[in-house]
């Protein structure tokens, strides 16, 4: 039986982890979905309404699977971290409540609407919808996000003593909602939705037009992944530099509030200035790998460069070391990896976005094959890039569940044996597991199949003579 | 908001209301809400078990999938608001009962996936398959809602109680009665005439396992006698056996939106019971009563305030949603 703190921790990170890649789902293709109804309506064009079909089909099952798994993730505070649920309620609670009630209605009601109702609802109602579910879908980050990035930068509260517990009172609803951390972590996490989805469509697109056009298959609806990789491809040159801009700042920010985080993305352990940037590093021995204390370190790094990033521009600057700080450290192993592989990662989508764009400028989008090869490579890199970069924010502020106030071992239910949090956390790796290979197979059943052939309408009313169904007809060869 | 207004925000009730007790009784009204809704929805699923032929379950599977969604949000916000406005109860009830939320929440996960997936493929196995996981996430998760819900009530200590398993089979005749209602109003043909009989029998049942929980818990717990024979409890097992009777006419008479709003009556009328055996306390486990458990005024206010504006949305969109899909499916409309 595992201790009832690591059950309920490594419980959380497989739920969270898990959960997550179908709100980036949601997110970053609801402005896609959006975008594709009002060309519908406003053009007429068939290609629309394809892509429409198409990509709500994967939207619809990623919004189901995310609210099944989300769930859990609410529940889980009340039944595994019931002390940290007691004493910051109070301003945990309301961010999830209003996400509730704000953003999830929002979106669940006219979902409805727009899975169901394109025979049934004018083109007013059905495009006043699809913004509705994109706004519902954003507006539910920007809760979470609040509820999370107060964890981190925590404001707008007093700690009082009550029955003997020390209890987080709101004193400031503004500052606590709107901290210092919310901003960047709201514009990093929504930019990278886009830029996973726009992946995942580049890779999907890139698929089908490398069978056609480099292996010579015959692809039916072939215009129809050649628009689905120029559309993908558009949204990846905006997103990819713009991640790594803000991600830049974002970097400095934890810096400046959280530096025990800082000190373990870089694996300073002493503090000193002009540190330099390990692009790779190694402990000199083996068994340093798994000992977080390791302080020998093998590895390639730009001179100052820790510091200039630290400092926005000063090669000089101090970096506290992780030694400065009291208590345990977060495993620094883990996190210095992670934050590693996420900026590699987001470099990477910056030369495909650009290798992509520089080919389309050139006539040859449609002929590279080792661009082609890349972007299916890459299309599930941007799921990737968020978990590590997730994984390097919650690891990174171990031991704390909040900055500085409350410690994750302190926020554990008191009354939760270690055979229950152990016997939940095997339950969830199975069923999670389970979910996770349905909605895989059921997401490549439906890229499988392609775009629907045209729209199967029905006679909706007796009484209402409805038009007859669009025409969908996709030129094949192109 | 200038810091006068946050400092007033800070120190007294809004308008001077009495707040704790509007918040336990949005609680037990969010409750409500999800238990009807989605509670017609889970009825469908069970109604899916007796029904073999493809096009009728198309169709059970038609009716529900627009509202579903939305329905199940309900929950979403009860657990919400519950951690937003009584956090210590959040944390308590779902801890001891640990287990138990964890089944409620694997039977809502199967529940959630199965129509979904049933479509996904034409198959025979694998639909015969996500059938049976449909059915079996609506039965289970209403029956261990009712188990969790009677249990919270009685604040017993373990998870599996005479009394909390008797109010699970309150819940699951109650979604049967609302899924009945719910499914004749939506279609046409054999559904419509065949669920008849189905609809009466689950509201006998439903009154018949009422009466006998009232009954326990009168002669089990001598402290809830004297609310039980208040007023208040007993003008509300007289509504709901008017209900019921109604009901069974209405659904006789084929008179669909009567036998529906019927059926909508007595799952507000039992929670509404639920309610008054609890009160004052929120948490009889513990005798935590509703003023204690409340967080402080500030955080409340702010609550007060967003859920003033932002219930009367939700009816406007739920509003949209219904009046969208209002009246019979029709023949090709898919899940």
């Amino acid at each position: 039986m595992l201790d009832p703190v690591i059950a309920s921790r490594l419980q959380f990170a497989v739920t969270t982890i898990v959960h997550i890649i179908f709100p980036v789902m949601s997110m970053g293709l609801a402005p896609f979905l959006i975008y594709f109804t009002w060309k519908e309506i406003r053009t007429g064009k068939p290609i629309y309404e394809q892509l429409r079909r198409f990509w709500t089909r994967i939207f619809a099952i990623s919004f189901v699977v995310g609210t099944v798994t989300g769930i859990v993730l609410e529940f889980e505070f009340g039944t595994n971290f019931g002390v940290f649920s007691t004493s910051a309620g109070e301003l945990f609670g309301g961010p999830l409540a209003f996400e509730g009630m704000m953003a999830f209605m929002l979106e669940a009601t006219f979902l409805g609407v727009f899975v169901f109702g394109r025979e049934r609802v004018s083109d007013a109602l059905f495009f006043v919808s699809s913004v509705a579910v994109g706004v519902g879908t954003w507006l539910s980050a920007v809760w979470i996000l609040i509820a999370n990035s107060w964890m981190q930068t925590p404001r707008g509260y007093e700690l009082v003593t009550e029955n003997g517990d020390q209890v987080v009172r709101l004193v400031d609803p503004m500052a606590a909602y709107f901290n210092p951390r919310f901003f960047w972590m709201y514009v990093h996490m929504q930019n990278s939705a886009l830029e996973s989805v726009a992946l995942f469509m580049a890779g999907v697109g890139a698929y089908y037009v490398f069978r056609h056009h480099v292996w010579g298959y015959q692809v039916e609806n072939v215009g129809f992944w050649e628009t689905t990789l120029k559309i993908a491809l558009v949204a990846l040159i905006i997103t990819a530099p713009l991640q790594v801009i803000h991600g830049d700042f974002y970097a400095r920010h934890v810096f400046e509030t959280q530096p025990q985080k800082f000190a373990a993305m870089e694996a300073v352990w002493e503090t000193e200035s002009y540190v330099p940037e390990y692009i790779v590093a190694f402990p000199t021995s083996v068994q340093d790998l798994l000992d977080p204390r390791a302080k020998e370190i093998f590895g390639i790094g730009i001179p100052g460069g820790a510091s200039w990033l630290a400092s926005g521009g000063d090669p000089q600057a101090t970096i506290q070391g992780l030694e400065e700080f009291e208590g345990p450290q977060p495993p620094v192993a883990i996190v210095f990896w992670a934050f590693r592989m996420m900026v590699g990662l987001g470099f990477w989508f910056i030369v495909l976005a650009f290798w992509g764009g520089y080919r389309w400028w050139r006539g040859e989008l449609f002929q590279d094959d080792l661009l082609h090869k890349a972007l299916m490579a890459s299309s599930l890199l941007g799921i990737v890039a968020v978990h590590l970069g997730w994984i390097t924010t919650e690891v990174g502020r171990q031991p704390w569940i909040i900055q500085d106030v409350m410690k994750t071992s302190e926020g554990v239910s008191t009354g939760l044996t270690g055979a229950e949090a152990t016997a939940t956390l095997v339950g969830f790796v199975v069923v999670y597991t389970g979910l996770l290979v349905l909605y895989t197979y059921v997401v490549v059943r439906i890229i499988r199949a392609g775009p629907p052939a045209g729209s199967d309408l029905a006679v909706i009313d007796g009484e209402q003579p409805q038009a007859p169904p669009a025409e969908v007809s996709v030129d094949d060869d192109d | 908001m200038t810091t006068t207004s946050l400092a007033s925000l800070a120190s007294e009730p809004l308008f001077g209301l009495p707040l704790p007790e509007i918040w336990f009784g949005l609680l037990f009204f969010i409750l409500a809400m999800f238990l009807f809704l989605d509670g017609f929805d889970f009825g469908a699923g069970a109604l899916f078990a007796i029904r073999d032929d493809e096009h009728e379950r198309e169709q059970l599977l038609a009716a529900v999938g627009p509202f579903w969604d939305g329905n199940e949000v309900w929950l979403v916000v009860f657990g919400g608001a519950m951690f937003a406005a009584f956090p210590a109860v959040y944390a308590e009830v779902f801890t001891r009962y640990y287990l138990l939320m964890f089944a409620i929440l694997g039977a809502l996960i199967v529940r959630g996936l199965a129509p979904e997936m049933y479509e996904q493929r034409e198959d025979e196995r694998w639909q015969r398959w996500w059938g049976r996981a449909f059915v079996f996430g609506s039965v289970v998760a209403p029956f261990l809602l009712g188990l969790f819900v009677g249990n919270w009530m009685l604040g017993t200590s373990s998870i599996v109680t005479l009394p909390g398993v008797v109010v699970g089979l309150v819940v699951v005749a109650l979604t049967i009665v609302d899924g009945v209602a719910f499914v004749r109003l939506k279609t046409r043909g054999s559904l419509r005439t065949e669920l008849r009989p189905h609809g009466q029998w689950a509201v006998v049942a439903y009154l018949a396992l009422v009466v006998i929980t009232l009954g326990y818990v009168y002669a089990a717990y001598p402290t809830l006698r004297e609310k039980l024979l208040s007023p208040l409890v007993l003008g509300l097992v007289v509504t709901s056996v008017v209900l019921g009777g109604i009901y069974v006419v209405a659904t006789r008479q084929d008179r669909f939106y009567t036998a529906f709003v019927a059926g909508g009556g007595l799952v507000f009328a039992l929670v509404a019971v639920v309610a008054r055996l609890m009160y004052p306390t929120i948490e009889p486990g513990t005798g935590l009563t509703v003023g204690d458990a409340i967080v402080s005024t500030l955080p409340l206010n702010v609550m007060t305030i967003g859920a003033s504006i932002l219930l009367p949305l939700i009816f406007l969109y739920f509003a949209v949603l219904y009046s969208s899909f209002s009246g019979p499916i029709e023949a090709g409309e898919g899940y």
